[in-house]
Order: C-alpha cells, then sequence, then structure tokens
C-alpha cells in the first residue's frame, strides 16, 4: 500500500467507522444522526464564536499531544499529561501571585510560560527518574502522579490559594498584566472585528511548537538519540548514548508541553485557577498523538478534530437535550477506540485494494 | 517413478514491489534428505513460510504426498505432517521439555493426563530416533544442541513426516553438528523427509541427497548432490564465479595496540564470565577469537567496547588503561572517539536501528560527531551525500539512503554497519559474526574489506562461530571455552579438528 494512503485513507476510512457506530447510536435514542452532525459541525466551524472555540481547545490538545508524542518517542508512554498540566497551573499561579503586582507584561508573561513549562516537567521529573533508574514502569507511576496532584491541588486550592471570602474552589483574578492577549485584540490591532472567545497567542505558540517539535525530534541531535532509545535501546546502548538520561530528560521536554496548556487555559482564558481547570485534556492529549501518529502535522489536524468535537458537541447538547454531554464523550471515545484500537482495521481491504488495482 | 513427499509448482510471492518467490518449481522425494541454499535474500525463508502456511502464495500449487492441498495455517500444516525446526528456537525456558512438547496439543482441560500419555509416546520416539532428550529437564538449562532436539522431538511429537530445520546449524559446534547430522540420517532410514535450509555449503554436500538452489527470488538449479562440488554450487548461488579463498600475505605484525592482562568479569549473580583473560592485539594483525557461542566471546566484546565494566583486571589500548579511568560521557561513546570502533555480534538488535533509513544508520554511534553535526540541527543533505559515498563504496544494496534498514537483505545490512565502522578510521576493531546471515557473494566482499585493513596497519580481534572464516582470516587464533582462553594457534597451521577440540575445552598434547 501506498503511503500516501496509509495516511490519509486508513484515517478517512477509521473515522467514518466511527462516524457510523456513533450515527447509529444517536438513531437508538431518537435522534436523527444527520441532522446531529449537521449541528454539530456548525457549532464548530458555523460561525466566528465557534470557530474561536474549537481553536481554543485545538491550542490545548496541541500541546497535549505533543507532550504525549514527545514521550512516545522515547519509547514511554505518559498518561500525566493531566497531573503535569495541573502542577504547571500551580506554578503559573504562584508567579502571578508573586509578581503580578511588580512586573510588567513582557516580563511577567515569559516568565509565567517558563515557570509553566518548569512545574510540568518536574512533575514529570520524578516518573522519568523512577523508569531510567529504578525500572518503575511509566504508565503505572505517571497515573498515579495524577491521583497525587488532584489531591494535592485540591487541598492547596482549597485550603490555601483560595479568594479570601469567596465560596467556590478558586483563587483570585489574575492581574490584567499576565493575560495573553486573547484573539479579539490581537485582530482589533489589525483593525479586525473578531468576535469575543477564549481564543489567544497560545495558539500561535503552539503552531511555533510544532514546528519546533519538528525539527528538534527528527532533525537534532538530540532527537535522533531520544527516537534510537525509544525503538531500539540496545542499540543506543551500542551508540554510547546515556540511555537513562535521554529517558528523564525526554519525561521532562513531555511534562513541561503538557504544562503549556495551562498557559492556555489560564493565562488565555480564566484568568483564574479553579479545581478542575485541566478537565481531561491530558487524557485527550494520548488519543490526539496516538491518532496524529506522533507527527507534529497529525497531531495538529487531530487535535482540531477533538477540539471540533468538544465545542460542536457543546452546542449540540445544548440545541439537543437527548444528547448529553457524555454522549459527547462517547464520541470522542469511539473515535478513539476505531483510529488509535483498531488503528489496522481496515488495512488488509485497503491493501488487497491496491493490489488489485495494479 | 519416486514418491514426492512435497511438491511445489509455480509458486509466486510478492511482498508490494518485490518478488521473493518467482515461478518456484521444488520436488523433495520421500525419505530423502533435500538441502535449499541461496544467499540471504534469495527466497529460501519465504517459500518455506509458505510450506509451513504462515504465508499464502499469490498463486502456485503445493502438493503433499501427490494431493494437491492449501495450507492457510501452521495448524494445517501441521495436520498435513509437516514440522518445522525454526532458527530461532520457539520454546519456553522455564518449561520443561514434557510441558514444551504437549504445548499446543495438551489433549483436554487437565494437564495430567496428557502429560503421561506425551511420557510414553515421548519415550518411544527418543528411543526410535536416538535423540537422548530427559523429558524432566528444564529447557532454558539445556545447551543449544539439545534445545534443537526438542525442537525436533516436538515436531516428531506432532506426527511430522516432513521435518524443515532452518540453519540448524548456525548455533552449533562442529562435534554438536556431527550429532544433528546422525539424528537426520536416522530419520531419513525410518523414512522421514528432511527438508535442510543452509548457506553452508560444506552441509549441503555432506548430508543431502538432492539440493535446491535459489537465487533473487527463483530456483536457478534442482541437482542430486553426488553431481555437484562445491565450486559449482556457490556459482550456482551467486551466478557468477567466487572467490572462496582469502587472499593475504604475511605481514610483520607491529606495536601492541591492546592489551589485555587477568581480565576477569563476573555477571550479578556472581557468576564469572570471564576468567582472568590475557592476551594483545597488534598492529597490522587479524587475532580471532574462536569458540562455541556463550563461552564468554560476547562478553569480551562488550568489555572491550565499553558497553560493560569489567569486574578486575587491566585493559590498555595504546597504554592507555581502560578499566580504571573515569569517563565523562557513555564509556561507549568515549572508546570511540579513542579510536576503536565495534561491529556488533548481532546487528539488528545493536548494530543498527532497523527503524531508521540508511543515512541514519550511518551516523549510530557517531551521531555527536563534528564531522555531521557543528550547530544545532543535522544537515539532512550532509548526511545523505555522507550515506551515498558509503553505499557506494561498500557496494550496499539498494543504494536508496532513504529506504529502512530493516528492509534491506542481512548481507546488505552487515555492510551498512561495517562501512561505518570502517569509515570511522580506527585503530583497533572489534568485530563479532561479521558475516553471520550474510550471503556468499557479500562474504567475499566483507573479508577483503578486513584484510585491507589489517593491511593497512590496524589491529583488528574477529570473533566468530564460523571456523572456517576464523582459519581464513586470522594471523593468529585465541580459542575461548568457558569464559578462559583454552589454546592459542597460529592462523596459517590451524585445522578445524584441533579448534574443535580446544573450543570443548580440551587440551592439545
Amino acid at each position: 500500500m501506498p503511503r500516501w494512503a496509509q495516511l490519509t485513507i486508513l484515517p478517512a476510512l477509521n473515522l467514518c467507522a466511527a462516524m457510523l457506530v456513533t450515527g447509529l447510536v444517536t438513531w437508538l435514542i431518537g435522534e436523527n444522526p444527520l441532522e446531529c452532525l449537521k449541528l454539530l459541525i456548525h457549532g464548530a466551524f458555523g460561525y466566528g464564536e465557534g470557530i474561536g472555540y474549537t481553536l481554543f481547545y485545538t491550542t490545548d490538545f496541541v500541546f497535549t499531544g505533543l507532550a504525549v508524542a514527545t514521550a512516545f518517542h522515547a519509547g514511554l508512554f505518559n498518561i500525566g499529561g493531566e497531573g503535569q498540566a495541573y502542577l504547571a497551573g500551580l506554578g503559573i499561579t504562584l508567579t502571578v501571585f508573586a509578581f503580578d503586582k511588580i512586573l510588567p507584561f513582557w516580563m511577567l508573561m515569559p516568565l509565567c510560560i517558563i515557570v509553566a513549562a518548569i512545574f510540568g516537567a518536574a512533575w514529570a521529573l520524578i516518573p522519568g527518574w523512577l523508569q531510567a533508574k529504578r525500572g518503575s514502569h511509566i504508565v503505572v507511576t505517571t497515573i498515579m502522579f495524577n491521583f497525587i496532584s488532584y489531591s494535592l491541588m485540591l487541598y492547596l486550592i482549597s485550603h490555601q490559594l483560595i479568594e479570601p471570602g469567596s465560596q467556590n474552589p478558586t483563587t483570585r483574578e489574575f492581574g490584567a498584566n499576565s493575560w495573553m492577549p486573547s484573539m479579539q485584540h490581537i485582530g482589533a490591532a489589525f483593525g479586525l472585528d473578531l468576535p469575543s472567545t477564549p481564543l489567544n497567542a497560545t495558539f500561535f505558540l503552539s503552531i511555533v511548537f510544532c514546528v519546533l517539535f519538528y525539527l528538534v525530534v527528527w532533525h537534532s541531535r538530540w532527537g535522533y538519540q531520544l527516537r534510537t532509545v525509544g525503538v531500539n535501546e540496545h542499540a543506543a546502548r551500542y551508540a554510547g548514548m546515556n540511555v537513562a538520561k535521554i529517558i528523564i530528560l525526554a519525561m521532562c521536554a513531555s511534562g513541561a508541553l503538557a504544562g503549556l496548556a495551562s498557559v492556555n487555559e489560564l493565562l488565555g482564558s480564566t484568568h483564574r485557577m479553579n479545581v478542575d481547570f485541566t478537565n481531561g485534556i491530558g487524557f485527550v492529549g494520548v488519543a490526539v498523538a496516538l491518532m496524529g501518529r506522533n507527527h507534529p502535522v497529525g497531531i495538529f489536524l487531530s487535535a482540531l478534530l477533538f477540539g471540533a468535537l468538544t465545542q460542536g458537541g457543546m452546542d449540540l447538547s445544548f440545541a439537543k437535550p437527548a444528547i448529553t454531554r457524555e454522549m459527547v464523550w462517547l464520541i470522542e471515545g469511539l473515535i478513539i477506540l476505531f483510529c488509535g484500537g483498531l488503528e489496522n482495521l481496515f488495512e488488509p481491504f485497503l491493501a488487497a485494494f491496491f493490489r488489485r488495482r495494479k | 517413478m519416486t514418491d514426492f513427499a512435497i511438491e511445489l509448482i509455480g509458486i509466486c510471492k510478492s511482498f508490494g514491489p518485490v518478488a521473493a518467490n518467482r515461478d518456484v518449481e521444488m520436488k523433495v522425494a520421500k525419505g530423502s534428505i533435500h538441502g535449499i541454499i541461496g544467499e540471504n535474500g534469495a527466497g529460501k525463508s519465504t517459500l518455506m513460510s509458505i510450506l509451513y502456511g504462515y504465508y499464502q502464495a499469490d498463486s502456485g500449487t503445493i502438493r503433499v504426498g501427490g494431493r494437491d492441498t492449501r495450507i492457510r495455517n501452521s495448524q494445517e500444516a501441521i495436520r498435513l505432517g509437516i514440522g518445522m525446526v525454526h532458527q530461532h528456537f520457539m520454546l519456553v525456558d522455564t518449561f520443561t521439555v514434557l510441558e514444551n512438547i504437549v504445548l499446543g496439543a495438551e489433549g483436554g482441560i487437565f494437564l495430567k493426563r496428557g502429560l503421561s500419555q506425551a511420557r510414553e509416546h515421548l519415550k518411544q520416539l527418543n528411543q526410535e530416533y536416538g535423540l537422548d532428550v530427559d523429558p524432566d529437564a528444564i529447557v532454558g538449562k539445556l545447551g543449544v544442541g539439545l534445545q534443537q532436539r526438542v525442537e525436533i522431538l516436538k515436531a516428531l511429537y506432532r506426527g511430522a513426516d516432513v521435518l524443515i530445520l532452518d540453519e540448524p546449524t548456525a548455533v552449533l559446534t562442529p562435534q554438536e553438528a556431527d550429532h544433528l547430522f546422525r539424528i537426520l540420517r536416522t530419520l531419513k532410514e525410518q523414512g522421514k523427509t528432511v527438508i535442510l535450509i543452509t548457506h553452508k555449503l560444506r552441509e549441503v554436500l555432506d548430508i543431502t541427497d538432492n539440493v535446491s538452489v535459489m537465487r533473487a527470488g527463483q530456483m536457478v538449479g534442482n541437482v542430486r548432490t553426488c553431481d555437484v562440488d562445491k565450486a559449482a554450487l556457490a556459482d550456482l548461488m551467486v551466478g557468477r564465479k567466487v572467490n572462496l579463498q582469502v587472499e593475504k600475505l604475511s605481514r610483520e605484525p607491529g606495536e601492541v595496540v591492546l592489551s589485555v592482562k587477568d581480565l576477569h568479569l563476573k555477571d550479578h549473580r556472581g557468576v564469572g564470565l570471564l576468567k582472568g583473560l590475557n592476551f594483545e592485539v597488534r598492529a597490522g594483525e587479524i587475532v580471532g577469537i574462536a569458540g562455541v557461542a556463550g563461552n564468554g566471546q560476547s562478553e569480551l566484546l562488550e568489555v572491550l567496547a565499553g558497553m560493560t565494566e569489567a569486574t578486575s583486571g587491566e585493559i590498555k589500548f595504546k597504554g592507555q588503561d581502560l578499566v580504571r579511568t573515569k569517563y565523562r560521557q557513555p564509556k561507549a561513546a568515549a572508546l570511540r572517539k579513542l579510536g576503536i570502533a565495534h561491529v556488533p555480534e548481532d546487528r539488528s538488535r545493536e548494530g543498527l536501528v532497523k527503524a531508521f533509513t540508511t543515512y541514519e544508520n550511518t551516523i549510530l554511534g557517531y551521531q555527536c560527531d563534528s564531522q555531521f553535526c557543528n550547530g544545532l540541527l543535522y544537515k539532512r543533505s550532509h548526511l545523505v551525500s555522507h550515506a551515498n559515498a558509503l553505499i557506494q563504496q561498500f557496494d550496499i544494496r539498494p543504494d536508496n539512503p532513504l529506504m529502512r534498514v530493516g528492509l534491506m537483505s542481512g548481507g546488505n545490512q552487515q555492510k551498512v554497519v561495517l562501512a561505518r565502522e570502517i569509515h570511522a578510521n580506527p585503530e583497533l576493531l572489534l568485530i563479532g559474526q561479521p558475516t553471520r546471515g550474510v550471503d556468499i557473494g557479500a562474504i567475499e566482499f566483507i573479508h577483503r574489506r578486513l584484510v585491507e585493513l589489517r593491511d593497512a596497519g590496524k589491529a583488528l580481534l574477529l570473533v566468530s562461530v564460523e571456523l572456517e572464516e576464523i582459519m581464513a582470516l586470522s594471523d593468529r587464533i585465541l580459542v575461548m571455552s568457558g569464559g578462559e582462553i583454552s589454546g592459542e594457534v597460529v592462523g596459517k597451521d590451524a585445522t578445524a579438528s584441533e579448534l574443535g577440540l580446544l573450543m570443548g575445552g580440551g587440551e592439545i598434547h
């Protein structure tokens, strides 16, 4: 089978299969699948606000997807993106609280981004170290670290960082000098009239990181070592690479990328930290990386798909009360199942088709 | 008219654009030993995989015992009485021989009855064919030769009339190989048919009745073994005249490049793997290390290459102590910088990253070298042109630096490793099994390159289980047995029987 078909037709077929099953379920609960699909697509891409939200979610998923992919290239399955993003949120909040009355925007913003990356990296460092030096399986440790981060953050937010006098588990609002410029403002600077959405400049940052990811993984010395460790540890050792160090660094890079998703959420949108701001983005990152085949182009496209599903799904459940939030998760789950788990379901048929055509 | 156990007629099989088998015809007479020889990638394994049901032929007919059949999976092959002994054994190390043999044919939910029946049957088979295997031994503790016999027993237990053996002697000592051949002859006398896949011409001539020669996916000859000789077979296999003799002028060796004194290595349980080795390698000589696989040669190479730390002893490279020096980078990288290159024994596990392209593999181990990377990023065009140069010099095929190395034949993969390590222009080259799984044409080429390197005044330490290779290349031969050097022989005076004796740990009187 030609490579282009493997990269285009196969994922498209998988997507169609997932949609077909979703349609069936929708029909079973008494809704018109085609109408729902139309509502979903309209919700995601049909109007300015929808597009804004879609791209906002896309930004989250690009970061968490890149995070999972970085670890994956080193042969590690980092399921801890959620916790790493969560901890990065703590880093951002502490930085903002310490400096938002002192530093100007152009100093505070880079500082926040760096601290977010460092906190995310630090939270991934421990599982990485345990894997590299003690052989503790990364999947187990990162899952446990997710739980630890939930408990830790819940305690910190509800007991320590909570806004005085507030009934909600949320911090005080960040100073405006720590806000990421929203797309509406950026558009206004260029004379464009954009709707008010949470979409912000972090979106551009995510694209920059896609390019960086490509260069580092496929064209740098470190990326070469990363990929060697990922596919053949014996060869890495033979080639004189420090396998443990590469594993630890890969986890740190992965955690740092996951941490950047928090920049989008906290500095770009909510401007304060809530208890549940991560809301599963770390896990969606696993699906995004899987479906995007750990390549930045694929990751961007599948992040866009999941962004559209999140936004369109919300619009859909608003219009059709029978389609609940859980239904949207079902759709996401089916897509993950068909594009990840059953990735090669149609491969034999497609391969046979290409053989016959020759 | 002879009865045929297996007839293959017009078998075709392609993988994508590659035709692995083209219109292959082969007839195997009942009760004979039939050899299949051919270079690596000639299509022998594909053909046998079709016969054993791993692959389906695109077209063609398979006849077993005169009847047209379709073999869709290995169960069907077993039902038709075809058994296979793989090159890499399919045994569970922690199980006993008996448990391994009933595996997949347990005969019921409860093991006990099946096992006791199997024990009886096994006893019978053991006696009938002189296999001499203890049914209660733990497989992992058996030697390679015995494990192979367990595989043969397994096939016979399942009622195999036709036994396919894939490169069976690759892991055996000459003595063990002889034992195997005795077993195969017994099998033949009892009316079984044996198909032997190999690339060793001597074996084919020694034991087979008929031989089929494959080249580039086609059957280029079906002959009676008594009608051919070694040279004729080699020419058929390669399709041109082959020079099996390595041309080598005698040469005075120079200064000592590597000296090893009282080298010890223990594993994590404290079992000695290397027990007090002493030897030297000089500039301009090839020192061969002979021995049955698993007698410490692999560990010796790993220690010398800096992948494993020695427990005690001294290794000096051009006067510099390698054991006690502390390096800031991984030792394997540091030694490479000093001028020690290493062609590892297992190229697909260590020497190459199969998922990478050829050009990426040509910098493995040298990935931080300033000639490839002096800024933040690699310059891809530079790497590709470097790979192209190596492809030219070493005649690597296909000549596409962007192709994945895993798709190449074994011989070409080995050439990639060799090209990379020779290009580094080392003072000392450590080479493990330079021609394992490599076809004759490439062997000739690789041997010539190694001798060239020696003539250029480099020191070479060669580990190989192929005695012919050791004898052809080495100026001096050290024989290893049980982690010790059991003898040293001058290369040009060595004989196989003398080395074989030393390999078994015996002494020459």
